[in-house]
């Protein structure tokens, strides 16, 4: 059955529907803060945000939580993204994590990112004060996201319980809080991933350049491709890299996220190989393997 | 007109496939990437009776682990398919089982169709009549239903027959135009999305084609509307930022701001991507108004020549969603599109059965429940009747300490109360009162345990104050209820009413320049915090006489705390009933202190 995916008309109204989120989230909460981790979802968000505050500028900062192990061209990219834009960028990382010595390889993958992500975003948001945190999670990444509300309440501490979400209904969000509550916005949790690249490629959203296939020095870890992006990961004796044209799918710590063969160096090429692919994202992504459901136990402990 | 984004709410419960049923429209459709689908050949529920290696479809949308666990679903998921012709369906999944009232309310406030699902090994059920009150209640006005497990009775055309004739009653009841009944197999794939050599008797469309021909209806209703969420501002620049609901607005329009009724034109529509000569529903801009009127948050747009008359009490539909029961007279804040404004529901009509439609008295509204209720704002807001259109029809309200939302809100019409009787405002105003009798305004608010010494306390401080030439006058509880609150009890309902109808005849004194000294019991503290929202700041004093209980018991004056260690009183503060403290007091009192004291300490206090 021949599907039309992503046609101007429905992204056009899933933009409305966003614009109209963010605005809500500026104006209902006392210091909102958006997440920016510089991947695909959040060039689009950040997109998304420049249209609904037009001709203002973005009414608050953004913030990129930092493990120290993103891909170089993550943050050369980041950098020059803030510049040309000019929104407030602030820089979180976790330094008694680094001090511990924690790296990708000093443990499991998802207590790396419990440490490096998660404890670094709760600092964040509670060092500034932040009462709302505007992410770019979808309901198609993954099953327990699909019941997240688009205005999701966090208990003190930032715990996620799935028990007891507000209901949400119609168009009319409840953005009031209790005492020592925050709230999590997602303003594109109606979009899918193929409306994302189809977005980004009507209206040419500059993303990072580790989007598109070129030659890259890789190892192999299982069947996995990991690209050697500095003298810190752990070679095997003997283990040279080899030099392989890939691209990413999704972005991250560059150890933990394993790049694809490709030969897509243009926008139109990237779209037209993700949606033959359409093999899930996230399966590319190292985390999420470690057990079914750990999505669900990451966003409880804090988690985007 | 055509929308490109179609919502559905999908009814049933596990028991009936509904997980398998739209698992099976998801993969079909190609919507599902492959290896969810994968894992979804691989994985297996304890008991399940499905083949290693064919696609168990429930499992595609059951979501949270715990559920999973349970093997059902207990919240709303969202999932999108990709239709023909470019447009998206997204399928809001309301569970069928406990909370089904909540939950189905919720998945159904957005919907533009609904597939109710009926088992045909088991037939028409309750909860189908539930289903199709609710769906008809939230404005769901296209609905199929989908007559499953076709498979588990032979196909037999007989079975769906019965079923369609089953439920003519109730469709005719709830008015339900626009409805079709679908005999599938989801599990065996017989008219999901592929048609099917099993029902011979059946050549309507599958269930696929049916949603991909409806068409969402213009309704009558279509004038524009915008919330205004934001004051967007830039160099030389300032717009109304908001999305349009419901029509069009264009250059030019004479628009009015409401509720304050200002009237301006339209001079410019930004966007982005460049300025719109006019926009429609659904779209987010940023309006520039000539002349700049006063706008702010919360307030809406119209067209001034068909603007709504702002009101402030309503008759609505009212689904509860909280925990604790809705009680007339408690105060929420009511939030509707970018408004949010205190309300209170002033009467409980009667609670809706949803198996049968009847009206039934009711004095609270619990969990699930569905009634029809009044309710006050504290200020004129822009609500039409929900059937007109609900995204300008529709409120939640919010508790003020959890700020859960408890209340899903539709309009019926505006009581129009207010506007016949408007405020008459007069020459001579409260200052010029006060002023008269050389004094400031004020209201002592005494609140404590029944005994605790605030009558005592009211009447020493009355009398030190006209010794001091000024004029006083004191609202005791007790008094009160022999009069103007004789017909309420001591119930937390009641309590509430108690508190509020002091707090305006207390309003009342003290506009007419008086020093107010209330002596209330007032042991909710929400309810005393409502009784300050009626006056300035610094206009209002709240003072907990604190006694402990034991000495009030003690002392008893009137006999209660005896009643109530026989068992006769029921309701007694500090027994039966919590006092709840006084944190936002501005004085705390120790009430086993001497009178005189207490007396000196409030006059120091507030009136030195």
């Amino acid at each position: 059955m021949e599907t039309v995916i992503s046609s101007p008309s429905v992204l056009e109204a899933l933009e409305n529907e966003s614009i109209e989120i963010f605005r809500e989230t500026a104006a209902a909460f006392r210091k909102p803060v958006m997440l920016y981790s510089i991947g695909k979802d959040s060039s689009v968000l950040l997109h998304l945000a420049r249209k609904a505050f037009a001709p203002g500028p973005i009414p608050f900062p953004l913030m990129h939580i930092d493990t120290t192990w993103k891909f170089k061209e993550m943050i050369s990219f980041r950098d020059e993204t803030a510049k040309e834009h000019g929104f407030e960028l602030l820089v979180q990382t976790n330094h008694d994590g680094i001090k511990d010595g924690i790296t990708p390889f000093s443990m499991g993958a998802s207590e790396y990112t419990r440490i490096m992500k998660t404890v670094a975003l709760r600092a964040g948001l509670d060092k500034h004060g932040f009462d709302a945190a505007i992410g770019g999670s979808r309901r198609d990444e993954e099953r327990s996201r699909a019941k997240e509300r688009i205005l999701s309440v966090r208990e003190p501490g930032h715990r996620w319980d799935p028990r007891s979400q507000r209901p949400e209904l119609w168009r009319t969000y409840n953005p009031r809080l209790a005492p020592e509550q925050t709230m999590r916005v997602f303003p594109i949790s109606d979009w899918t991933e193929l409306d994302i690249w189809n977005y980004i490629l009507q209206e040419n959203i500059k993303v990072s350049p580790l989007y598109f296939a070129k030659e890259r020095p890789i190892v192999w870890r299982g069947s996995q491709m990991i690209m050697v992006d500095d003298d810190r990961y752990p070679l095997k004796d003997g283990e040279t890299p080899e030099i392989r044209r890939i691209r990413f799918r999704t972005l991250g710590c560059y150890p933990l996220t394993a790049g694809v063969d490709s030969d897509a160096t243009t926008m139109e090429k990237v779209v037209k190989e993700v949606t033959e692919l359409k093999l899930s994202e996230r399966a590319t992504r190292l985390i999420d393997g470690d057990k079914e459901d750990s999505m669900e136990k990451k966003k409880t402990e804090g988690y985007f | 007109m055509e929308k490109p984004i179609i919502r559905l709410v999908t009814c049933g419960s596990v028991d009936d496939g509904k997980s398998t049923l739209i698992g099976r429209l998801l993969v079909e459709t190609d919507s599902v990437p492959d290896d969810t689908v994968d894992a979804a050949k691989s994985v297996r529920r304890s008991g399940s009776t499905i083949k290693a290696g064919d696609i168990d479809f429930s499992l595609l949308t059951d979501g949270l682990e715990a559920e999973r666990e349970q093997g059902i679903t207990i919240d709303v998921a969202y999932r999108s398919m990709n239709l023909l012709n470019g447009r998206r369906l997204i399928i809001a999944d309301a569970p069928g089982h406990e909370q089904y009232t909540r939950n189905m309310a919720v998945a159904a406030s957005r919907s533009d169709f609904a597939l109710v699902l009926v088992d045909a090994t088991r037939g028409i059920r309750t909860q189908t009549l539930r289903h199709l009150t609710i769906c008809s209640l939230m404005g769901v006005t296209k609905i199929a239903v989908v007559i499953n497990k076709l498979d588990g009775v032979g196909y037999s055309e007989q079975v769906y027959k019965d079923i369609q004739e089953g439920l003519k009653e109730t469709i005719e009841r709830l008015d339900i135009k626009n409805i079709h009944f679908v005999p599938v197999s989801a599990l065996a794939g017989d008219n999901v999305v592929y048609g099917t050599e099993n029902m011979p008797w059946y050549d309507g469309p599958t269930l696929l084609e049916y949603i991909q021909e409806w068409d969402v209806e213009d309704k009558g209703e279509n004038l524009p509307r915008l919330n205004v969420q934001m004051i967007s501002r830039a160099e030389n620049f300032r717009g109304l930022a908001g999305t349009i609901v419901g029509g069009k607005f264009a250059v030019g329009d004479e628009v009015a701001v409401l509720p304050s009724k200002k009237t301006a034109k339209i001079s410019q529509i930004a966007t982005f991507s460049g300025d719109l000569k006019e926009a429609e529903d659904g779209k987010a801009v940023t309006l520039v108004l000539e002349p700049d009127v006063d706008a702010t948050r919360g307030d809406v747009i119209e067209l001034a020549d068909k603007a709504s008359l702002p009101a402030d009490r309503f008759a609505a539909t009212v689904v509860w969603l909280g925990e604790t029961d809705l009680i007339h007279s408690k105060s929420y804040f009511l939030i509707s599109g970018s408004t949010q404004i205190p309300a209170i529901v002033t009467n409980i009509r009667h609670v809706l059965n949803i198996n049968n439609g009847e009206h039934d008295a009711a004095r609270v509204l619990k969990t699930n429940e569905i009634g029809v209720v009044e309710l006050a704002t504290d200020a004129p807001v822009a609500l039409i009747p929900y059937k007109q259109n609900r995204f300008k029809g529709n409120f939640i309200l919010v508790d003020r300490a959890t700020m859960n939302t408890v209340g899903a809100g539709m309009v019926k019409h505006s009581l129009r109360r207010s506007a016949n009787v408007s405020e008459h405002h007069y020459d001579i105003d409260r200052d010029a009162r006060a002023g008269q009798k050389n004094q400031k305004a004020k209201v002592i608010w005494l609140t404590g345990l029944s005994g605790s010494g605030k009558s005592t306390i009211a009447n020493a401080l009355e009398k030190e104050l006209f010794s001091l030439g000024m004029h006083a006058y004191v609202l005791d509880g007790d008094n009160m209820r022999l009069g103007l609150n004789k017909d309420l009890g001591f119930t937390r309902e009641d309590r509430a009413e108690n508190v509020r109808r002091v707090s305006e005849v207390a309003h009342s004194l003290y506009d007419a320049g008086l020093v107010t000294i209330v002596a209330l019991v007032s042991p909710y503290a929400e309810d005393r915090a409502q009784a300050r929202a009626l006056f300035p700041e610094g206009d209002f004093a709240e003072v907990w006489v604190k006694t402990p209980a034991e000495v009030c018991a003690e002392r008893d004056p009137k006999g209660l705390y005896k009643k109530a260690a026989a068992g006769e009183l029921p309701n007694l503060t500090g027994v039966g009933q919590e006092y709840e403290v006084a944190d936002s007091a501005e004085l705390v009192i120790d009430g086993t202190g001497l009178v005189d004291e207490s007396v000196e300490l409030l006059i120091e206090k507030f009136f030195s």
